[in-house]
């Protein structure tokens, strides 16, 4: 029985995650096979995936990284950051920066080195903040920077004046709510409500490519599978077992002698650096970044997918993320005015009936009809990691 | 009481309050409260609801800062000047009146999160269980009887083995001074003269103090007594002698 707490990190992190192992394994099978189908099998054969289906997948698992940076903090440290959409947009913004300054002059007014809403507004010369972002390099370094300083100074203040709770829900809202309304700003050299758009190409590949689209695709599930891992490294340490002590007693981490803020704004930094991540491979996918993505409404959404999918697991959030999207992708199709009801009503759902989410209700089934079967995926966020234990 | 007030004493103490006073709204919580307590020895803490008990432990492990007023570790460190954290990696450890375990973690989690050591996020990160942790968590999982419910989750034991865990991870800590608020709380007479002894037989390592209402438990511990009233100390001696005490038996035990 003691062998299961015990074992190195490898052993931690993979064998005793049946059900994350099988989610992973099914993730890079979807990376790898989609951008195959995609680019090998001509139009109309029937192994042949659509660019717009891949595109659409992609965006999918950029969303479930993004689920599982929200489930790394609500899950297991129970910070409800409701602007968890900010970190994403930057992340975004950051590619779309680079994405712009690799347009050169084959904009409409043809300059060089001004993006066209710049030269639009009669600029004539580059903000600094724009400076660097025409190497590919530096604008990764800032997919990572921009979204994690953020995170930090945003963490360090809230975390050391011991906001948590509601009020830590509540400025994380406006966070993000003030993000929105300064990207808006046209003076603010981001493109103002158009955002960055009209991309040509990425590392001089040209983005309306299907070889460049399966790239990107195979890249957002390698960052899903990598995110993953990641996060369940760290939440199988000793680590995120002190997280999890500062989600279900604050008190007790500290008179542990846990600095609990430091913990806090670690965990809140790294999960910031995910979902810019997340949002720097959605950009070149849909081909837009606007200040409509700091909306607070999408920052409430990811909150629903890693509740739908069942919070406190990491693939969880990867099922629910999915399963939601696609729910919307659906949807708004079909019964576009209904969606937004539809997702309220989910919520309430989901907190009433299934307060462990989808991976908790098939945690009750197995659990009904085969019990006999023990092992599998208990459903508890803190458990997981103890898998087999029964 | 007067002793404690004359500035500085002269014998070691593993705990020093001079003077500490605390209000919150014009309240006095604490009302120039002074006590010191002896290394080694086990003190027990009586007094009516309101008389600062939980307030005198908030100041000691740095939740709250007194408004005027010293408190010593170990005759040097002042522990006005810290954080929880601090105080508690300093060497104070402290049990809550409710029984505050990580339900969601195992027993066995539970524990090796309290052993001392390795607080940074950095070593949390990169911890690994050693020989020597896993022989400390036996020798306290035996301590506090537990060792057949190591693997399971802590949220699942009664409320007995619920406190004695969270006494198990204070004895993780390794502090030089147990605070302990009401640790009979909810416990069965068995349970409670268990826990009496299991005290009796850390006050050989450990210097503690204990707050508690049932008086057939602090007989048992058989230890020096103190009433606290209305924020201060009414008396202290044993407990025969504070029972005695007509002022003590008027505030607190003759209701």
């Amino acid at each position: 029985m003691k062998q299961e707490i015990k074992g190195g990190p490898l052993t931690r992190l993979i064998m005793n995650d049946v059900a994350g192992r099988r989610m992973m394994m099914i993730i890079l099978a979807i990376a790898i096979i989609v951008p195959f189908c995609n680019l090998v099998f001509p139009e109309g054969s029937a192994l042949h995936v659509s660019t717009y289906t891949m595109t659409l997948l992609g965006k999918y698992l950029c969303y479930a990284l993004l689920a599982v940076s929200v489930d790394l903090i609500w899950g297991y440290c129970g910070i409800l950051s409701l602007g968890h959409g900010a970190f994403f947009a930057l992340g975004g913004y950051a590619m779309g920066m680079y994405l712009m300054r690799q347009i050169g002059d084959r904009g409409v007014y043809a300059n060089p080195d001004l993006p066209d809403f710049m030269v639009f507004l009669n600029w004539t010369e580059l903000p600094w903040y724009w400076f660097g972002f025409d190497q590919f390099w530096f604008a990764m370094v800032m997919v990572l920077a921009v979204p994690g300083i953020l995170a930090f100074v945003f963490g360090a203040l809230a975390f050391r004046s011991r906001v948590t709770g509601v009020y830590l829900s509540i400025i994380t809202q406006a966070l993000t709510y003030a993000l929105m309304l300064a990207f808006f700003r046209n003076d603010m050299g981001f493109g103002g409500n158009n955002g960055l758009t009209d991309f040509k190409d990425i590392l001089g590949f040209d983005l309306q490519a299907d070889s460049t689209r399966a790239a990107l695709f195979f890249a957002s599930g390698i960052a899903l599978i990598l995110g993953y891992l990641i996060s369940r490294f760290i939440v199988t340490s000793k680590l995120g077992r002190v997280l999890v002590a500062i989600r279900d007693s604050e008190s007790r981490a500290r008179f542990l002698g846990y600095r609990v803020e430091w913990y806090k704004l670690f965990v809140f930094v790294v999960s910031a650096m995910l979902a810019g991540v997340a949002g720097a491979l959605y950009v070149p996918q849909v081909g837009i970044i606007n200040p409509g993505e700091f909306a607070p409404i999408n920052s409430i959404e990811m909150i629903i997918w890693v509740a739908v999918g069942g919070r406190g697991t990491l693939f969880g959030a990867v099922i629910g993320a999915i399963l939601v999207n696609y729910a919307k992708t659906y949807f708004t199709g079909a019964f576009a005015e209904l969606w937004l009801f539809m997702l309220g009503g989910l919520f309430v759902l989901t907190t009433l009936y299934l307060p462990k989410g989808v991976v908790g209700l098939w945690a009750q089934i197995k659990d009904k009809f085969f019990s006999s079967g023990g092992g599998g995926q208990s459903g508890n966020p803190a458990t997981d990691n103890a898998e087999g234990k029964v | 009481m007067s002793l404690a007030k004359t500035k500085h004493i002269e014998q070691p103490t593993v705990l020093y309050m001079d003077g500490v006073s605390v209000s919150f709204d014009g309240f006095k919580a604490l009302n120039s409260l002074s006590l010191f307590i002896e290394p080694g020895e086990m003190r027990a803490i009586i007094g009516p609801n309101g008389a600062g008990k939980t307030t005198m432990m908030d100041v000691i492990t740095g939740k709250t800062r007194p408004d005027e007023g010293t408190i010593l570790f170990n005759d040097e460190l002042d522990l006005t000047r810290y954080d929880e954290a601090q105080v508690a990696n300093m060497g104070v450890g402290r049990k809550f009146q409710k029984p505050s375990v990580i339900e969601s973690l195992t027993v066995f989690e539970n524990l090796e999160m309290s052993l001392k050591g390795g607080r940074s996020v950095w070593q949390a990160l990169t911890h690994k269980l050693t020989g020597a942790k896993q022989d400390k968590i036996d020798e306290i999982l035996s301590m506090i009887d537990l060792k057949d419910r190591l693997y399971e989750d802590a949220g699942s034991l009664s409320h007995g083995q619920k406190q004695w865990l969270e006494i198990g991870m204070l004895l993780g800590q390794e502090p030089e001074l147990l605070l302990i608020d009401e640790p009979a709380a909810g416990m069965t007479d068995e349970e409670t003269m268990k826990t009496a002894e299991l005290f009796k037989e850390l006050s050989k390592k450990h210097s503690l103090m204990v707050v508690e209402h049932d008086m057939d438990f602090i007989e048992a511990l058989d230890c020096r007594v103190t009433v606290l009233h209305e924020g201060s100390v009414l008396a202290e001696g044993s407990l025969a002698n504070v029972k005695n005490n007509q002022q003590v038996i008027e505030v607190y035990l003759g209701r």
